[in-house]
């Protein structure tokens, strides 16, 4: 009895009161394919945009014999050291015109190819899936202290970034056994300029010995614009792994 | 189509189920059963065409013009639909670098989208660029915690916003990850990141106490979880209240299903991320009953 007549009165209250309140709450996640029918508004009005893209991504710049892909060798691949050989041969020339100087060596990150190239045209679609991101090129002024961190960061990562300008070897246990720069071992009292990505200098990829460069310049040049420059400058691209970076063989040690 | 449904059932309806009193039920009208719908998306980095059929991963996977479709069979069941975006809508594909977002915000503006949040992606153009696309959204970017008093989004970004839906108001606000370290310096320029947590405390206590809203909702892309100090939606959720869904993005983390954290007050809180590239979408469905029931039904189980 005590009950009814509680729910009586709260009936009369309520009846009043149109307060909603949560009760539950349920969720899932929609997979978006291809049993989903695309709407014909938005095809039609992403068309012109695509085609546009399309149009200039499939211009052929270039030529390659060789498909490229990052982990095709260990230390040092073709498509590293096409990128890195490409940033000293079209950047230097910019950043001489700023600063005198010229760029002693190269060093970008693994992770940042973002693509390989299959063997065959090349096209500005290629330097779009090397290189998706807004990333611009830039020089970083390191003492000799920095330019050692820089080769025992390489020690430590096992090569594979792409580097220019640079050879290192390491010997059979992994250590370092040689490093010059421009063919010459380090000297203490010079000024290395180093180019690499606005990401990499601010220490990304934990290369903090770029957070230490005296000055770092900005050379206002996109790392894809660098690739696509390079790739109209050659009518065919055939560059293999090298020498750049190596490590001993067990038996030399001997 | 995958359907992993979550289901979390409140006091109310596990009453009426194991009590057996029907008459309560008898007290509540249909119609006084409301429901609002979100959708949401995040990271979707300009995949505005479907993955190619011979993708590796994601075969025919994801494309703006499929989920219009799905928004808009979503919206014809329930009016009470909004949409939105944490963040990361740029950057990914070659129509963010011919376009510079135009593209983007046109056709999330088409697809219906209610408001996106700011994320590291949407500077790669810079700051100003973020402010020059936003000409081409009908849409709120909402950001709680970036200052940006002397940068070009002045004014153009909200803080929160409220939306009216049915009789319901839905509160909205952003958080946005640590831009320095992340985000190089001249594309982000003068925009100031200010702690996630003490920013939502005062967002939710304008909202929920001083607005009455009836859901608070986070645009999150601080990231889902960190094994380290560093702020995520899991942390986010555990330190606040009145919070009722965190849409999250930054990690690309897909989750099986939407995650139910207990806030700072013991109450649930609703965490969801749909991986990235728009190869979902997070479907939230709040129901609302006569709040006067609800409290007649526990009140009556006390005294059964």
């Amino acid at each position: 009895m005590r009950i009814l007549i509680f729910l009586l009165g709260i009936s009369l209250f309520s009846c009043q009161s149109p307060d909603l309140k949560k009760v539950k709450t349920t969720g899932k996640q929609v997979e978006i394919n291809k049993q989903i029918e695309s709407d014909q508004e938005i095809e039609d009005f992403v068309k012109p945009y695509r085609d546009k893209i399309a149009d200039e991504l499939n211009t052929v710049y270039s030529y390659t014999p060789n498909s490229m892909y990052k982990n095709d060798s260990p230390y040092n691949s073709a498509i590293a050291n096409m990128m890195a050989d490409a940033v000293i041969e079209l950047g230097s020339p910019v950043y001489e015109k700023r600063t005198n100087n010229q760029i002693d060596a190269v060093l970008l990150n693994f992770g940042g190819i973002r693509s390989g190239i299959d063997k065959g045209d090349i096209t500005m679609r290629t330097a779009y899936n090397i290189m998706p991101f807004e990333n611009e090129i830039v020089v970083a002024e390191l003492s000799a202290k920095e330019m050692k961190e820089l080769a025992d960061y390489l020690v430590k990562s096992k090569g594979k970034h792409p580097i220019s300008g640079l050879k290192i070897q390491l010997n059979a246990d992994g250590k370092l056994a040689s490093y010059e720069v421009q063919g010459d071992k380090i000297n203490d009292d010079e000024t290395y300029h180093v180019a690499t990505s606005d990401y990499l200098v601010t220490g990304g990829d934990h290369m903090n010995f770029f957070k230490k460069a005296k000055n770092v310049t900005v050379l206002d040049y996109k790392l894809r614009s660098l690739l696509v420059d390079y790739f109209k400058s050659k009518d065919t691209i055939d560059i293999s792994s090298d020498d750049r970076f190596t490590q001993k063989n067990k038996h030399e040690k001997k | 189509m995958k359907r992993s449904d979550f289901i979390k059932t409140g006091v109310a309806a596990t009453a009426l189920s194991t009590s057996g009193l029907s008459l309560l039920s008898s007290f509540s009208k249909p119609d006084q059963q409301k429901r609002i719908t979100i959708l949401h998306s995040n990271d979707v980095h300009s995949h505005i065409d479907p993955f190619p059929a011979d993708h590796s991963k994601y075969p025919n996977l994801g494309g703006a013009a499929r989920r219009m479709n799905y928004i808009n069979k979503v919206k014809a069941q329930n009016p009470n639909t909004l949409i939105f975006d944490a963040g990361d809508a740029f950057q990914g594909t070659p129509y963010f670098n011919f376009y510079g977002g135009e593209l983007e915000y046109k056709v999330m503006s088409k697809l219906g989208y209610h408001a996106s949040t700011i994320g590291n992606h949407e500077f790669d153009n810079g700051i100003d660029n973020i402010a020059a696309q936003l000409e081409h959204a009908d849409f709120d970017l909402i950001s709680s915690n970036y200052d940006l008093k002397n940068t070009s989004l002045d004014g153009l970004v909200k803080k929160h916003q409220i939306y009216d839906v049915g009789q319901f108001k839905v509160g909205v606000f952003g958080v946005g990850i640590e831009l320095e370290g992340l985000v190089s310096k001249d594309l982000y320029k003068e925009a100031k990141y200010l702690d996630p947590i003490e920013i939502a405390k005062d967002e939710v206590k304008y909202l929920k106490e001083e607005q009455k809203c009836d859901l608070v909702i986070c645009l999150s892309h601080i990231g889902y979880k960190y094994n380290s100090d560093k702020i995520d939606d899991i942390k986010l959720a555990k330190a606040t209240k009145d919070i009722d869904l965190i849409i999250g993005g930054h990690t690309h983390t897909f989750l099986e299903e939407p995650q139910v954290f207990k806030n700072s007050a013991g109450k649930d809180v609703m965490v969801n991320q749909v991986g990235w590239a728009g190869l979902q979408l997070g479907q939230i469905e709040f129901y609302f009953d006569d709040a006067n029931n609800v409290q007649a039904v526990e009140s009556s189980i006390a005294h059964i």
